[in-house]
């Protein structure tokens, strides 16, 4: 499948990996009111499911993240994202946890989003879309663990997005989730971070090709709009130090500044290539309705205003991460939630990571990160009984 | 001094020799707090359950009896508000094991009486100015500090420089020999 250039619905058709079909028969009622049926949810798996199915890790992925973590991607041509945590040996061990990571609903890998044809006209949803919540996401989620019979999950796992959704998880199903690990998130999206996917959004709605949502009927597609979403999203995720040692002022191919526009500086240029390629593989309607989603999020306001009320009485293990450099998602936030844990007494780890890399510190390769993750999984695998592979 | 099976939080746990002793042969239900982030990782990486805090300010956000045992070894004269620390202990667990160096010990007095220096000995091994503890006492002081506050103490240890542990009958002689003392203190409640 590699050399797949550009993400369409023909594209999207043929990825490889494992899909399910849902609400055939029921429709999912989603947080807005509306019940969303049939849709479809991709989904990747690595490792194998123990008979007792007790074993199982659902990896949640971020916002521009999908469910090929740990396997060449097959329209960029990369690495998975988590290539470094997932395998044999890794923190994320293959040879004794069954891993599995499914596209989020309203995404453009396969789970059904606003580029999909909405059976009710055959032509793609584009805004008919309904609005989407990480409680939503969650809820697709757990509609795929009843369809594999895992009656428990070993572990829910997930960076930033991927972290709220692990929050939904233990909040709404406590049940079904034995440990979860909330990597550089917060229990509720913050002003700033609101006001930085507004940007974003703005950007892709301002570009003619955007058509008010409905450019895959038009042919036409709003890459300039969605680039521009990407570079400025990108800025968050870095820290001034990261792009200080990477770049800092130095400039592009030139000796000298061109008084002009052009990409001076090695830095704009770099941003540049990161929308670009952004455009290959995402879709503009999904980057709305995702950051959207994120922005919604606010686990205490679910549970009259209190946080601790989401977790009250639960048996889950928790573990937060957060990294000292991560300015969109700081350690406060993630303080904010063991508070929370520790307010009833919920069996909570937290670790801060020094790293200056900001918030993509979580897709890198820091080892304290990874010594500290395998542990605390090895840890619960003892409690939970799992045997070593 | 611990049952088996019981709910520990145990406060200043370091690298987490105790916790990991407590939840593997005594089976309890263990927790942790640390100060030190290198302290913390180190305890996760081994699997135990441990977040970063501060025992002055972070104990407040614990619900009432949250736990069988609070444990504060050797940390209480680190604190900056060592009463408020206890009161905060016998809430959060429906008892307190608290343990500390004993400043009334004679090798610390004679340290002080005849070399007229603050004293260095195995159980207070910093000198003065690298020292992270701020309220030293001595066994006298902490009985004196329980009964002032309203804290019950059901077992009061001293522990030899041998290591050898004394249940505390005469408290003139405890305060002499013993270099640590431990405590059991009762919850409120």
């Amino acid at each position: 499948m590699a050399g797949l250039t550009r993400n369409s619905p023909e594209v999207r058709a043929r990825l490889p990996g494992e899909r399910v079909v849902f609400g055939r028969s029921q429709p999912m009622p989603l947080d807005c009111g509306v019940a969303l049926g049939p849709f479809t949810v991709a989904y990747r798996t690595y490792g194998r499911l123990n008979p007792d199915k007790s074993n199982a890790i659902l990896v949640c992925h971020a916002l521009t993240g999908d469910q090929f973590m740990a396997d060449t991607h097959p329209i960029t041509g990369k690495s998975g994202w988590w290539s470094n945590m997932v395998g044999p040996g890794l923190p994320l061990d293959t040879d004794r946890y069954f891993v599995f990571c499914a596209n989020v609903l309203g995404g453009c890998m396969g789970t059904t989003g606003p580029s999909d044809p909405d059976p009710a006209t055959g032509k793609p949803y584009g805004l008919n879309f309904p609005v989407v919540t990480i409680a939503d996401m969650v809820r697709a989620q757990k509609l795929l663990i009843d369809h594999l019979g895992i009656d428990k999950l070993f572990c829910v796992i997930g960076g930033s997005m991927g972290g709220m959704q692990v929050l939904q998880w233990a909040a709404t199903y406590p049940e079904r989730v034995f440990a979860a690990v909330p990597i550089a998130c917060a229990a509720r999206h913050s002003a700033q971070n609101i006001a930085f996917h507004e940007v974003g959004r703005q950007a892709i709605m301002a570009d003619p090709e955007w058509c008010g949502g409905d450019y895959l009927t038009q042919g036409r597609n709003p890459s300039r709009g969605l680039s521009v979403a990407r570079m400025a999203a990108h800025i968050t995720y870095l820290s001034e130090a990261a792009l200080h040692r990477k770049f800092g002022r130095s400039l592009q191919d030139r000796s000298q500044l061109t008084y002009g526009f052009e990409a001076d500086f090695q830095v704009e240029s770099y941003l540049r290539h990161q929308g670009s390629t952004f455009v290959d593989r995402f879709d503009a309607n999904a980057y709305l309705y995702i950051t959207r989603a994120m922005d919604y999020f606010d686990l205490a306001a679910e549970h009259g205003g209190i946080l601790a009320n989401a977790f009250r009485g639960t048996p889950v293990r928790f573990c937060a991460v957060s990294f000292t450099g991560d300015w969109l998602f700081p350690t406060r936030e993630s303080r904010l939630i063991v508070n929370a844990l520790n307010a009833v007494a919920a069996n909570v780890s937290f670790v801060e990571i020094e790293s200056d890399a900001g918030h993509d510190a979580f897709l890198l390769d820091v080892p304290e990160f990874y010594r500290m993750l395998g542990g605390f999984l090895s840890g619960c695998a003892e409690h939970r009984g799992l045997d070593r592979g | 001094m611990i049952a088996p099976s019981t709910r520990v939080l145990d406060i200043g746990c370091g690298d987490g020799a105790l916790l990991d002793y407590l939840v593997h042969f005594k089976q309890v239900d263990g927790r942790g707090m640390e100060l030190s982030q290198a302290g913390v990782n180190a305890c996760v990486a081994q699997g135990l359950s441990v977040i970063q805090g501060d025992a002055d300010t972070d104990l407040a956000n614990y619900p009432d009896h949250a736990f069988d045992y609070a444990v504060l070894s050797q940390t209480l004269q680190a604190t900056h508000n060592p009463l408020a620390v206890l009161r905060q202990l016998t809430r959060i667990g429906r008892r307190a094991v608290i343990s500390f160096p004993n400043f009334g010990h004679w090798r610390v007095r004679w340290h002080l009486g005849a070399m007229g220096r603050m004293p260095v000995t195995p159980t207070l091994p910093s000198s003065w100015y690298d020292t992270p503890n701020i309220h030293l006492c001595t066994i006298r002081d902490f009985f004196g500090l329980c009964r002032a506050s309203d804290i019950a103490i059901e077992r009061a240890i001293a522990i030899d420089a041998k290591g050898r542990a004394r249940p505390i009958r005469s408290l003139q002689l405890a305060n002499l020999l013993g270099e640590q003392g431990l405590f059991l203190l009762k919850g409120r409640n």
